[in-house]
């Protein structure tokens, strides 16, 4: 059976991991390379990293540190965050990343996402969607949630998976940093609209949000969350141990 | 020294790294005599069969391949590389492949029930058959590797040393005397998959 993917995800400026990371024992707590490798080892299925720098010199120190990140870590990483061409593609999967997520890029230009499907396989393409609610309707938001695309969320992903994203990760502006769990109601509707892997983000509190997320969605492939991890509220081991007690497989490392 | 075949298919930059951290001395090539030279090869692989093996076939290193795995050379496929291994593969049409593993490559979709997704990508456990192979002698049954393939190795029952239970069993890993394979990537499994690779960089010619 095929387990439950556990996903830390890392906001990468200039080199260095930005937003709240709280590890005790760590020289430095902002190096992406410790990190990595400490929720590698502690059970992390993949790890996502996310590129929020502007400037063309903070993007070559983020290539650098991928490069760092995939020598040293062996797990699925994924790259996000100013992927507009094939050249981005290109050049991240040089350094080592195994998928490339697209999120506003692939609004602006849809058919970014059969390019890069072409050439380097579905399997290397995760549609990235930020979904609000909108007088009752699923919108697609762009440039980091802050701009109401207008597009109706579940066409606009079923038209990328389509397209050949392989696999959709949809972060829930609602329920974001709420901390109250996931939005299941949306994740619901996506997985009801398409067959590729779903990866749920935005809202993740605790443990027991990823065991309801699970249990009530089991087609919900993967859990992706950030701060809760970065502040150690939430450990991979003790939330793998509760997946597991609830019987839901998890890779124990 | 362990020759990465360089056949233009794939990052085998990941593979590098991983060999690299078990401390084995691996370069990526596309010259016939640095494969010949090598202690062991491994052949990568990624995208669709056809393309894959028409690729290796122009490079003209699908003849050293084979010459070398019948002189007994220790070489590993790994997910199309191991696909690669096998007679014909039906992935969009019937491709020819090394013929170093009888078999044939077949879509998972014929085996799996409906509902299931595909690809079958992401963790799944290793379910050893009673074929025991030293590959394996680092790690333990049930343990996780990390998948992602549409297709799969079927008549291949008498080489297959592990399954992954997707629906039903499909083919992880085989060996042939030197000749092995992986489904899945060793390089993007963890200490599991490395422990896989070490075991494989130590195995006696």
């Amino acid at each position: 059976m095929i387990t439950k993917r556990i996903i830390p995800c890392l906001d990468v400026k200039n080199g260095r991991v930005v937003k709240g990371v709280n590890f005790r024992g760590l020289n430095d707590v902002s190096s992406p390379v410790e990190l990595g490798k400490i929720y590698s080892d502690s059970g992390a299925d993949e790890l996502v990293f996310y590129d929020i720098t502007a400037s063309s010199e903070g993007r070559r120190l983020f290539t650098d540190i991928l490069t760092e990140v995939a020598r040293t870590i062996f797990i699925p990483l994924t790259v996000g965050g100013g992927i507009n061409t094939l050249d981005d593609f290109d050049r991240v999967l040089k350094c080592g990343a195994d998928k490339v997520s697209v999120n506003s890029g692939a609004i602006r230009d849809p058919n970014l996402i059969l390019e890069a499907a072409k050439r380097y396989g579905d399997q290397c393409v995760v549609l990235s969607a930020d979904v609000k609610r909108v007088d009752g309707v699923f919108r697609v938001f762009a440039k980091g949630g802050r701009e109401n695309t207008g597009m109706e969320a579940i066409a606009w992903i079923k038209k990328g998976v389509e397209l050949g994203a392989g696999e959709v990760v949809l972060n829930s502006i609602d329920t974001d940093g709420v901390k109250r769990g996931f939005d299941l109601e949306m994740l619901e509707a996506v997985c009801n609209a398409v067959s590729v892997p779903v990866i749920a983000s935005g809202g993740a509190g605790g443990i027991q949000d990823f065991v309801t997320l699970f249990k009530t969605l089991p087609r919900v492939d993967a859990g992706l969350a950030a701060s809760i991890f970065h502040f150690g509220e939430v450990t991979i081991p003790a939330l793998k141990a509760a997946l597991k007690e609830n019987d839901i497989p998890v890779r124990e490392v | 020294m362990i020759a990465i075949v360089d056949y233009g298919v794939g990052n085998l930059f990941s593979l590098k790294s991983s060999l690299a951290a078990v401390g084995a001395e691996a370069v990526v090539t596309g010259d016939a005599d640095t494969l010949r030279k090598a202690d062991r090869i491994l052949l990568p692989g990624v995208g669709a069969f056809g393309d894959a093996a028409e690729k290796l076939r122009a490079t003209g290193l699908d003849t050293v391949v084979i010459e070398q795995a019948r002189l007994g050379k220790p070489l590993m496929g790994i997910c199309l590389g191991m696909q690669l291994l096998f007679d014909k593969s039906l992935e969009y049409g019937e491709h020819a492949g090394l013929g170093l593993i009888p078999g044939e490559v077949r879509p998972i979709a014929e085996v799996i029930p409906a509902g299931l997704k595909i690809p079958h990508i992401g963790w799944n456990a290793l379910r050893f058959t009673e074929k025991k192979s030293p590959l394996f002698r680092l790690i333990r049954e049930g343990d996780c590797v990390y998948f992602v393939h549409s297709f799969y190795a079927a008549k291949c029952e008498a080489d297959v040393i592990a399954n992954a239970e997707y629906g039903a069993l499909l083919t992880a890993a085989v060996q042939r005397d030197n000749v092995c394979g992986c489904q899945f990537h060793p390089e993007k499994s963890g200490r599991v998959g490395l422990n896989i690779l070490r075991a494989f960089c130590e195995s006696v010619p």
